[in-house]
């Protein structure tokens, strides 16, 4: 307004023009016929954009309402996926994947807290159990969510119900995050959120300026949904071979609790966290000779991470103590032993578009003698140190909507190795189409790896967002 | 209405005083120029919101659309250029809703103008907080024709500016990079307006000296006093790709809490200070 009548003053007095020029009038777009064109190298100046255009009332007619009722959102996808084992697994069926998923996400804000509920709907050809479990994520039916949010006070956040949880620094390696995983979902070429199972828990964060806790606390134990040879085959080590459907492994579930803990603070640009956690190791680590079921041991983890930028990218560190406290020894063959692992990350842009990262990443087996001691004859032991290698290269093509991508695990210690290779596209705004495959390589049947080398598989999937 | 009136009063005795001494309108300096836009551009106010909608319309014409809400803090306190207002340091939060498969997600920057920028994004399916390698700059923000350096601003100190021409409209300036082998273009000029010293067009050379990209603002409104682009479009003549940002929902000054750009936010969007 002020600029305006400034400007119409200036004019005025000045009298550069008459009145009834007064205000330059909006060009059309494009070039002003009437000005000379501007030497080589540069185009005539632009028509002044509307707003600018002061002829008219300067008043905005700028739409800047509030609605302040949020209503129920919904949003989900729709997708089908299908995949097939490459090689024959005797134990398994040759189709690895063949399902249709319908996942509806709701989500409603109220006054004092907000409610959210992901519910996957699933057709699944491949396992045909049609009743549903949701802690194992079985059945035609999954709770991803189902959680209220809230703050107390404006340093307290609550989240109460089912939900996914995820900290720590690594990249598709674990090793203070003890939240659920979904194996079989990762093998089998489902999309990489369905790594993450869901925990039934109470989620706890305080924010201070010294430092923010998360204390989460899951009333009843949430496993794993671990490989136990129902959709992939695995090496039994109470078989001593591969096996799959023909020996569906069973569990004894503990009935206890879990509590993990973050301490957190970002210093500088740097993250940095401690974390802790108490309950049961997350995949059966033990067995019982006596009812012949598989164990999930009492675990204790310590741990702490750093992140931060270096060189051109971004470096991570881990550590982590898993004391297996049934086993505290070592020497209970049936137990697994305390473990100390580290993780060392570092990731950058090698060029536009295309990233690199790199991990190392070292399991070390406690009281290795006793250990070894302990094994029977037969047995095929875990070498004392497992080194693992990652990386992960991202190629954004095609505007970014053609993702090649490659996460591959090499264990130079074991001998075998992981490749997940996948190509995305985005053909609009709703639907987008993937093929990608799982590739285990290894030459000892044992090893993390080389045992699912019978579930080498190629997989496609086309999905509508909405 | 008092206030138009002394308004006009004073800017009638300012044009008197302009006839008289004809130095008051000297044209600025050129760094007066680009710092001035650049707080025009990127730093009015300390903080902002708007929603914005692009669409992405690729050389066979389909469209794609994002759509974001982005909350913007300057760690500068102040306004004055003098207090390096027009490019201090500054934290952002781009809340995506569409397309789908990318609702939720939350993009945050640390800006650090003249150094690398701190990126992280939260992924809502893993709950996953993931700290992001700082990029080449001048890569596609989300697959449209603006690069990042386009939405979070260029560091003034990476080229060299000259005043090249005026005209009734327009300061005409040409910024050469300092570091040629770091970007893809051989230099831009950009048409700032006099009056308000918004960027209205910007214009890239390529190494070869020919124009394949454009930078234009469509539409200005005035909010808050502020002058603020509501609609601008960005044409690679290359790849005859254009897209187009419309933002609704500006404000500014909200008094963002600074702890809005942290983990704790990342996980449970500040839904109230995004609708």
């Amino acid at each position: 307004m002020m600029r305006k009548s400034a400007l119409l003053s200036f004019l005025i007095t000045t009298q550069l023009l008459p009145v009834t020029y007064a205000a330059p009038p909006a060009l059309p777009s494009g070039i002003s016929a009437d000005k000379p064109s501007l030497p080589s190298g540069l185009t005539a100046s632009p028509a002044l954009p509307s707003g600018l255009d002061f002829s008219h009332s300067a008043d905005s007619t700028f739409e800047n309402s509030d609605d302040s009722n949020e209503p129920l959102s919904i949003n989900g996808f729709w997708e089908a996926r299908a995949g097939f084992r490459t090689q024959s697994d005797s134990h398994e069926r040759g189709t690895s994947i063949g399902e249709s998923r319908l996942q509806l996400e709701f989500q409603k804000e109220f006054e004092l807290f907000t409610a959210n509920l992901t519910t996957d709907l699933l057709y699944d050809t491949v396992d045909q159990q049609r009743h549903i479990n949701l802690e194992q994520g079985k059945g035609w039916f999954d709770l991803r969510e189902a959680n209220i949010e809230f703050s107390p006070t404006d340093f307290m956040d609550v989240k109460l119900g089912r939900q996914i949880l995820t900290w720590g620094t690594g990249d598709l390696l674990f090793i203070n995050d003890m939240f659920s995983k979904d194996w079989n979902s990762f093998f089998n070429g489902r999309d990489e959120e369905y790594l993450k199972a869901p925990s039934d828990a109470i989620k706890t964060s305080f924010f201070s300026p010294m430092a923010n806790v998360d204390l989460i606390i899951n009333p009843h134990f949430d496993a794993d949904r671990y490989i136990d040879g129902r959709r992939i085959s695995f090496f039994n080590p109470m078989l001593g071979e591969i096996s799959g459907q023909n020996s569906i492994i069973k569990t004894d579930q503990p009935h206890g609790s879990e509590v993990s803990l973050r301490i957190y603070q970002t210093v500088g640009t740097y993250e940095l966290a401690l974390y802790g956690y108490d309950g049961y190791w997350k995949s059966p680590a033990g067995f019982d000779v006596s009812n012949g079921l598989s164990t999930f041991p009492k675990l204790r983890v310590y741990g702490a991470s750093a992140r931060g930028p270096m060189a051109k990218g971004i470096a991570n560190l881990e550590i982590g103590y898993y004391d297996s406290r049934d086993d505290s020894q070592g020497e209970d063959p049936f137990v697994a032993n305390s473990e100390f692992r580290i993780l060392a990350g570092y990731e950058q842009e090698l060029v536009k578009n295309l990233t690199l990262g790199v991990q190392y990443y070292l399991e070390w087996l406690m009281d290795y003698d006793e250990y070894r001691d302990s094994l029977s004859s037969a047995s095929r032991p875990r070498d004392e140190y497992r080194h693992l290698l990652t990386t992960r290269l991202t190629w954004l093509t095609y505007n970014q909507n053609l993702q090649w991508s490659l996460f591959a695990y090499y264990s130079p210690s074991d001998g075998d190795a992981y490749l997940r290779p996948k190509m995305h596209y985005k053909i609009d705004d709703q639907w987008s189409a993937e093929v990608g495959g799982n590739i285990f390589l290894g030459e000892r049947t044992h090893t993390f790896f080389g045992q699912f080398r019978h579930n080498n598989n190629l997989f496609t999937a086309v999905r509508y967002g909405f | 209405m008092k206030k138009t009136i002394k308004n006009t009063v004073s800017s009638l005795l300012l044009s008197v005083g302009i006839l008289g001494t004809s130095t008051l309108l000297a044209t600025p300096t050129v760094d007066e120029i680009v710092n001035r836009t650049n707080f025009v551009a990127y730093y009015q106010g300390q903080d902002g919101k708007a929603k914005v909608k692009m669409t992405i319309t690729d050389e066979q014409g389909r469209e794609r659309t994002r759509q974001f809400v982005i909350l913007r803090s300057d760690e500068p306190e102040t306004d004055s250029l003098d207090n390096n207002a027009y490019k201090g340091d500054q934290k952002m939060y781009v809340y995506f809703s569409r397309p789908a498969d990318v609702n939720k997600m939350v993009f945050m920057v640390w800006k650090h103008p003249g150094g690398n920028d701190d990126r992280w994004l939260y992924l809502p399916a893993l709950d996953l907080v993931k700290r992001i390698a700082s990029s080449d700059k001048r890569t596609s923000f989300v697959g449209s024709d603006f690069y990042y350096e386009d939405v979070s601003g260029r560091n003034l100190e990476d080229d060299k500016h000259e005043l090249i021409s005026t005209d009734d409209n327009y300061y005409v300036i040409k910024n050469t990079p300092v570091n040629p082998e770091l970007v893809e273009f051989s230099y831009y000029t950009m048409y700032i307006h006099k009056e308000t010293f918004l960027p209205i067009q910007t214009e890239y050379y390529d190494k070869n000296g020919s124009l394949y990209r454009t930078n234009k603002t469509l539409k200005v409104d005035t909010i808050a006093g502020f002058p603020t682009v509501t609609k601008s479009s960005m044409e690679n003549l290359k790849t005859n790709s254009k897209t187009l940002m419309e933002y609704s929902k500006v404000s500014y000054n909200l008094e963002i809490p600074k702890e809005i750009y942290t983990e704790r936010f990342l996980r449970k969007a500040p839904r109230k200070l995004l609708r």
